[in-house]
């Protein structure tokens, strides 16, 4: 999924000053499952604003809403009935939700509440990481299901470079070796010989196409 | 034989061979480098210009090897992939053979976030292996990435480093091997001060032939201080010190410690002479560059043949 985190409050408020009537729109996708954007953030976030506004003695109106979400035009269109209400949103969308609904109502601005992080998995309670770059041409078959583009700190397609020491990765003590991960999976699956290729340069194209990258689906088109 | 290339010719001959590093100071200052090149020059055979080591912004490896190289000395250029993507990597080689360099060492380069420019974008588009591959297809088949061909090769000895103390062990020669397959006529390892596990690696290499493939010049650091030894031992990522080593400096006292480094040093490059497939030294004596001159004396390796 699509991870994110929330902004820091103070922030928050310094781009939400300008104005007096903010619809603070969550999405119950991604972001609601990593805990930053979700019906229950939205709330928090809105009712913190709300209060934050009250001390300050400001005449502010702050609502919310959580659409399903909100990349997706049909889930974004249900703000057509409010829309008008506000000056601004709010949004608690990860960055593809932003610009949805900027797309969908150009006339207002759409102010970002979270930093989209990454495309990661939930390895426990409170903890995501990144092991996904999207790079559009998946090679993990080949890798014993550890990418190294998004694991290793160097991106290296022949690991491990010269600084891996007791599984750790030289750049982040926090963080495992990726290729010691890859080494391991690969002699589980008696396949180690396969490192002994090199493997070849990357086709960034596919990752960084001209422009923003696009799936057509004539199949799914109406 | 490629023209003006001492390091090849020594090696080729079955000499062995010395090699010193030099890193380029913080500023525009080509003094700083012809500087070095004084206190080197007769003392070794090839020198490596350090490219933005420790992701610190320095004077540009390719220049300074040019300013080493008019001074007569025989420049090994040191070329990081994380500055740089497909494009200017193979521009850089094709503008470092037209100055006349001929020896390039491939490396992937420290991570950014370790120097003074943390919040800098790590390209990585190629890593070390693939740059090397690169540089070899570009000198043997005379094209680049693509297929596209040159109007002239870039004439070139190819060399890669190796890490015999990082983890795996057991993968450490499979990576010296793929380095050799994509294209390393030499090798310049880490800083050696555990020799047993080097001998150790050695061995591996050789039961594999691969120190008949390859070129092997042992990297040695000289310790100025038993302080210095702890800093590289705790802080310094694939670096291997042991305990004997660290104790032997702190006997000594603060104004014998450097002493005791070059001591430590020789000592160290007279065990490398010793063992098989061993083809010469590397000396990166950082920032102490005066210090390369008596080490090699000290070692028995002096005066260097002229070509």
């Amino acid at each position: 999924m699509i991870t994110a985190e929330q902004k820091p409050i103070e922030e928050i408020r310094e781009m939400i000053a300008p104005y007096k009537r903010i619809l603070v729109a969550g999405c119950g996708s991604c972001v609601a499952e990593c805990a930053a954007g979700g019906e229950k953030e939205t709330g928090m976030l809105a009712s913190t604003l709300r209060m934050a506004a009250k001390m300050d003695g400001k005449d502010v109106v702050i609502q919310e809403k959580t659409l399903d979400r909100q990349c997706v035009n049909e889930f974004v269109i249900q703000l057509d009935e409010s829309i008008d209400q506000y000056d601004a949103v709010l949004s608690l969308g990860c960055g593809a939700g932003v610009q949805a609904v900027a797309e969908m109502y150009p006339e207002i601005p759409i102010i970002p509440a979270l930093d989209t992080e990454f495309l990661g998995e939930t390895m426990s309670q409170g903890l995501w990481i990144e092991n996904c770059l999207g790079c559009g041409d998946c090679m993990l078959h080949y890798f014993g299901g550890v990418c190294p583009l998004a694991r290793c700190s160097k991106q290296l397609l022949n690991g491990p470079c010269g600084g891996s020491m007791d599984g750790i990765c030289e750049v982040n003590p926090e963080v495992p070796c990726a290729w010691q991960t890859i080494i391991e999976r690969l002699e589980n699956f008696k396949a180690l010989e396969r490192l002994e290729e090199v493997y070849p340069p990357k086709d960034w194209s596919k990752k960084q196409g001209r422009g923003p990258r696009k799936i057509i689906r004539e199949d799914q088109q109406r | 034989m490629i023209e003006n290339n001492k390091l090849e010719q020594r090696l080729k001959e079955g000499a062995f061979a010395v090699t010193a590093e030099c890193g380029p100071p913080k500023g525009a200052d080509p003094e700083a480098v012809m500087k070095k090149a004084e206190m080197l020059k007769g003392k070794v055979d090839a020198v490596n210009v350090t490219d933005n080591q420790t992701a610190i912004v320095r004077l540009s490896s390719l220049a300074a090897c040019s300013l080493l190289k008019s001074a007569g000395l025989d420049p090994v250029l040191q070329v990081v992939v994380r500055d740089r993507n497909r494009i200017a990597l193979q521009s850089d080689i094709l503008g470092a053979a037209a100055l006349g360099i001929r020896n390039v060492l491939c490396l992937s380069g420290d991570h950014q976030g370790f120097g003074n420019q943390p919040e800098a974008a790590g390209v990585f588009d190629l890593d070390s292996i693939q740059f090397i591959q690169v540089v070899k297809t570009m000198r043997d088949e005379g094209t680049i990435l693509g297929g596209e061909p040159l109007s002239k090769s870039p004439d070139l000895f190819i060399g890669a480093a190796a890490n015999p103390f990082a983890d795996p062990l057991s993968f450490r020669v499979v990576r010296l091997a793929k380095k050799i397959r994509a294209g390393a006529d030499f090798i310049q390892t880490q800083c050696i001060y555990n020799l047993d596990r080097f001998e150790k690696w050695m061995e591996m290499a050789r039961d594999r032939g691969l120190t008949e493939k390859v070129f092997i010049l042992g990297g040695v650091t000289p310790l100025k201080s038993v302080g210095m030894a702890k800093y590289m031992r705790n802080k310094v990522a694939g670096m291997d010190i042991p305990d004997a080593v660290i104790d032997r400096m702190e006997k000594v006292p603060k104004e014998k410690q450097r002493e005791e480094g070059i001591n430590i040093c020789v000592e160290t490059i007279q065990r490398l002479k010793e063992i098989e497939g061993v083809h010469g030294v590397h000396v990166m004596a950082i920032e102490w560059e005066e210090a390369v001159g008596e080490i090699v004396e000290k070692a028995g390796l002096l005066p260097r043949p002229r070509s």
